[in-house]
Formats: C-alpha cells, sequence, structure tokens
C-alpha cells in the first residue's frame, strides 16, 4: 500500500528532480557538519596565537607585550578568581535586559511602522538615521540623563539595536511574497490571522537577520558604555579591562580581550545556527550553497 | 473541412451537431435563464487611467453551469488571469456584473505558492483552520486530502523538499479542502514538464468526477483544453473578448494524444491564429 502511494505519488519526472532530497539526515552527517563549523575557527585561533608569537620574538615593546605563553597563564589564573564570574554576570546580565529592551521596543516599532503608512515615512527615516550613528556619542547625551547609572549604558544599547531589530521586521513585511499573499486571502485569512499565519511567519529570516545584528550593535553598545560609565560596585568586565590599562596589566586586560571575543563568538553561533535553522527549514539553505 | 469524428453520442444536440458530430461548436451564448454557478454579465476591466488605461477585458460574458468544467484559452496577455482573479473577488470589475450565486470559490496558481515554513501537512491543515474546521477533525481530513492527491506519506515534508508536481498536488488538496463549489484555476500546470502534467490532468479529472465541483480553468494550451474541458472558451487579446465557444462531446478518448482531443485543438488553434492575424493587420 504504502509503495503504491509512493510509486503513484513520485511517478513521472519527478523521480529526477527529487534526487536524494527525500533522504533523512543520519547522525554521521550531524557529526561532519558539527566538524564543518569547527575547523575554521580552530585554524583562526592557530593563526592568531603563530602571530601573536611572532611579533613577541621580535622583541617589539617587549617591556609591556607579553606572549601567549604569559598571558594564557594569566588568563587561566583570573578564571578562577570570584572576581571575574562576578564580573561576567553583571555584563551578561546587562546584555539580556538591554538586548531584551531593544528586542521588545524594536519589534513594537517595526509592527506598526510596517503597517501603518504615515508612521512609515516618518519614523522609518528616523530608524535608518539612528543607525548610522555610532553607539559611543550617544554616551555623552545618556550619562547627563541618567547619570553613571545601568540605565545609560541600556539606553544606549537600546538606541544602538532597536533600529536593526525594527528594519528586519519592516523588511520581512514588505518582502512577503505576494503570491502568498494572494493564497492566504483565498484561503480567508483575514486581519489578525493574516498576520498571525502569513505575513509574521514569512518576516521570521529577515527578522532574525536583523535581531542579528542589533545583538552586534547591542554588545558595541554595551562594551562602550562599561569603559565609560563606571559604576561603584558592580564589576564589570569593561571595568576590569579598565582597571587592568590603569596599572599597565598587558596580560590581564589581554585575558579580558579574549574573554569578551569569547561572549561575541558564543552570543553570534545562537544567532547563526537561529538563521540557518529558519532558512533550511524553508529550503533557502541549499539554493544558497549551491549559488 | 474533413469530418471531424465518426463516432456521435446522444448527448450531441446542440446546433451544429449533424456538421460535426463529435464537436459542436457553438457561436451563440448560453441563454440567460439557465441556473448558472459563475455567471459573467459584460464583465469590462480597465487598469490605470487616462491616456496609459489599458483594457484588460472587454464586455465579457460568460456562463458555466454547476458541476461544469470549462477550459478558458487565449494568447497571453488576453486577460485570462485578470478574468479569474474578478471571479475570485480579488479584484472588482471595473464595470458588469459577476455572479457566483453565494457559492464559495477558491483559487489555484501556476506556482503551489505553498507556505514555505510549513510542512505539506500543515499547509493544507492551515486552510482547514482558516474555515473554522475544529481540531479534532482537522488531522483526519487532512490525512484524507493529501490521500486524495497520492501524498498521503509525504506530509511531513516541506514544500522545498518536494517536487514540483508534488507541490501542486499539495496545493490541489489545500484548494480542495477550501470545500469550495467553484475551483478557479490558473494555468496549475504551465510550469511542469508533460509526463507530470498528464498524470495530474488524470488526478484532477478522477477529483473532478468525485464531487461536484465548478471549474473555470485557465491555460494557453490548446490541448490541455481540448482535454480536459467540457467547453473551451477562446478569448482574444488586447482587449480580451469572448470570440468562439467549443462544446466538447463527452465520453470518448480524451487523452492528450488522441484523435478527438488532436482534432479539436487544431480547430482551435486555427481560429486562434485566424484572431492572430486579424491583430497583424
Amino acid at each position: 500500500m504504502s509503495t503504491d502511494t509512493e510509486l503513484l505519488a513520485i511517478a513521472g519526472l519527478d523521480n529526477l528532480e527529487l534526487g536524494g532530497a527525500l533522504q533523512p539526515r543520519g547522525p554521521g552527517r550531524v557529526a561532519k557538519s558539527a566538524w564543518a563549523a569547527t575547523w575554521p575557527k580552530l585554524l583562526a585561533v592557530a593563526i592568531v596565537l603563530v602571530l601573536w608569537q611572532l611579533v613577541v620574538a621580535t622583541g617589539w615593546k617587549s617591556y609591556v607585550l607579553k606572549g601567549p605563553t604569559v598571558v594564557l597563564p594569566t588568563l587561566w589564573h583570573l578564571m578562577h578568581t570570584r572576581l571575574l564570574w562576578q564580573a561576567v554576570g553583571i555584563t551578561l546580565r546587562r546584555a539580556a535586559e538591554g538586548y531584551g529592551l531593544a528586542l521588545v521596543i524594536g519589534t513594537v516599532l517595526g509592527a506598526f511602522v510596517a503597517r501603518i503608512p504615515p508612521l512609515r515615512a516618518g519614523v522609518g527615516s528616523i530608524i535608518t538615521g539612528l543607525q548610522v550613528m555610532p553607539s559611543i556619542v550617544w554616551f555623552p547625551f545618556a550619562i547627563i540623563l541618567f547619570g553613571l547609572t545601568t540605565p545609560a549604558i541600556l539606553f544606549v544599547m537600546v538606541l544602538g539595536a532597536a533600529p536593526s531589530i525594527a528594519n528586519g521586521l519592516i523588511t520581512g513585511v514588505d518582502y512577503t511574497p505576494p503570491l502568498l499573499l494572494k493564497a492566504g486571502k483565498t484561503m480567508g485569512l483575514r486581519g489578525f490571522n493574516l498576520y498571525r499565519y502569513l505575513i509574521l511567519p514569512a518576516s521570521l529570516p529577515a527578522y532574525v537577520a536583523g535581531m542579528k545584528q542589533g545583538w552586534a550593535f547591542a554588545f558595541r553598545g554595551l562594551m562602550a558604555g562599561e569603559l565609560l560609565v563606571l559604576i561603584i560596585g558592580q564589576p564589570s568586565i569593561g571595568v576590569l579591562e579598565n582597571n587592568y590599562q590603569d596599572l599597565d596589566f598587558f596580560a590581564g586586560a589581554t585575558s579580558i580581550l579574549i574573554i569578551i571575543l569569547i561572549i561575541g563568538i558564543a552570543v553570534d553561533t545562537v544567532f547563526t545556527s537561529a538563521d540557518r535553522a529558519v532558512r533550511r527549514r524553508r529550503g533557502l539553505l541549499e539554493a544558497g550553497r549551491a549559488g | 473541412m474533413s469530418m471531424l469524428n465518426g463516432r456521435s453520442s446522444p448527448s450531441d444536440s446542440g446546433p451544429g451537431a449533424s456538421a460535426f458530430p463529435g464537436l459542436t461548436i457553438v457561436a451563440d451564448h448560453v441563454p440567460e435563464e439557465a441556473p448558472a454557478a459563475v455567471r459573467l454579465t459584460e464583465v469590462s476591466k480597465v487598469y490605470g487611467q487616462g491616456r496609459s488605461a489599458l483594457l484588460a477585458l472587454d464586455k465579457v460574458s460568460l456562463s458555466v453551469a454547476p458541476g461544469e468544467f470549462v477550459c478558458i484559452i487565449g494568447a497571453s496577455g488576453c486577460g485570462k488571469s485578470t478574468l479569474l482573479s474578478l471571479v475570485a473577488g480579488l479584484d472588482s470589475p471595473t464595470s458588469g456584473r459577476i455572479d457566483t450565486a453565494g457559492q464559495k470559490v477558491t483559487l489555484m496558481f501556476q506556482e503551489p505558492a505553498l507556505f514555505p515554513w510549513l510542512t505539506a501537512a500543515k499547509n493544507v491543515e492551515l486552510a482547514l483552520r482558516a474555515r473554522g474546521v475544529p481540531k479534532a477533525q482537522r488531522r483526519t481530513q487532512t490525512q484524507e486530502l493529501l490521500e486524495t492527491v497520492h501524498l498521503g506519506d509525504f506530509g511531513d515534508k516541506r514544500p522545498h523538499e518536494l517536487s514540483g508536481g508534488m507541490r501542486q498536488r499539495v496545493a490541489m488538496a489545500r484548494a480542495l479542502s477550501q470545500d469550495a463549489d467553484v475551483l478557479l484555476m490558473d494555468e496549475p500546470f504551465g510550469a511542469l514538464d508533460a509526463m507530470t502534467r498528464d498524470l495530474l490532468h488524470e488526478e484532477l479529472e478522477r477529483i473532478c468526477a468525485e464531487r461536484t465541483m465548478t471549474v473555470l480553468f485557465v491555460t494557453h494550451n490548446v490541448r490541455e483544453a481540448a482535454r480536459l474541458g467540457d467547453r473551451v472558451v477562446l478569448l482574444s487579446s488586447r482587449p480580451g473578448r469572448v470570440i468562439e465557444e467549443y462544446h466538447v462531446p463527452t465520453g470518448g478518448d480524451r487523452a492528450e494524444d488522441s484523435r478527438d482531443v488532436a482534432e479539436l485543438a487544431a480547430t482551435m488553434t486555427g481560429r486562434l491564429r485566424q484572431e492572430m492575424s486579424r491583430h497583424v493587420d
């Protein structure tokens, strides 16, 4: 019965067209793709370590510049102190708060601007304008408004990230294929249901891309903020970096840089895999790879 | 002109039946009083305004009986798709009246227009949900519909994992799920290879035989029209106007390579050529 149905289903030239598309993804393929994603990163780390060691070997600024053999043990040591983890915790909490706020504001803003033409004309240009502002220039403004407080940092993060998120959503809504809209309307999808079942899911790839870009802006804003807005009793990553600079502690400052890099890469990986998952589900990934 | 077909069936009783047994050419329109599933009365559609205005349809009158399969054929730009959009209610005519007698109308396109983020089954299920079918019944109905188009085992596949023909079948299942009385098809098999198209013709024929559905099928493929239609309506180009109607005899061999279909197709092609040369003059 099932083979009968299958024969009927993929009869004709369909057989040729389908190729191996109906093959399931085995565990072997998953391991292979995980390795494919990992080795370029390992290679990058190796290249950086080699170049770094070469610069140290030339003896350039040898009174401050230390090689990986000094910095990596310092990093290891720092990772066993409570202070570092407290700082990482505070930084990550701010990241979550600022980004979460930007996500809510950007999404609400994007949803309204996408659907209300008068808002589109005015607010749309403001959103684009905000995107070209480097986040650091907002800090004097934010510090005047909020003082040296966490809200000042969150304010700048939101200003950086929300426009990207809003723009992503607007782009997604704009590029909902007209044919799908027609199909949805013939099906009887109207008003809220048209949004819920058609326009929002159709916007998802652009929205996720906007979220990813928004995170990059938010993280930059956060790091700049932590270097400028030093709050007593709140040892953040930025504060540690600042302190080690004051102490001319090269190995410590470099260790913090490595930690910032690791946090950035880790979060970026989450967004990249979300982005890929969305694309894979829609069959956009294979097409992209073939091209 | 040679005799088209030696076989004559009792249903051939229209004007012209004696001259062409097996093929009836009807020049005059179906009488207004006949019960119709879809009735277009002097429908015109103008796009744009002023000097750039384009007359897409010019006083098209057409009456489709319940359960009838009508093919609309014409060169590109003859307003075939416009006609379907108007009947589907996606657009409104500039003048004239369209009456679908309060029936449910659904539309199928040349592209499957499936939602790429949903599986085949979920695509069908969404149409059921939009129609307000209770959740408990949706699953079984979806499975039944997919089996109707021979895709019972492919419900969990996403559109991009299916072939062009399979996608168009899912689109057909989705159209059927809307439980419409009138199915409008806008060159639904135009993008498929000949073999797949042939199979889908058979499937469409079987599905139509299983239920009473009025079908308006737009195509630019003369043989496809002769193969599928109970009646074929020829539209002229720019502006679209009904220039001829052909009644296709029921019964007999309706395969696309059969003599009946080939000869009817040849007659229609001749008429279309004549229409085109009129444009050149």
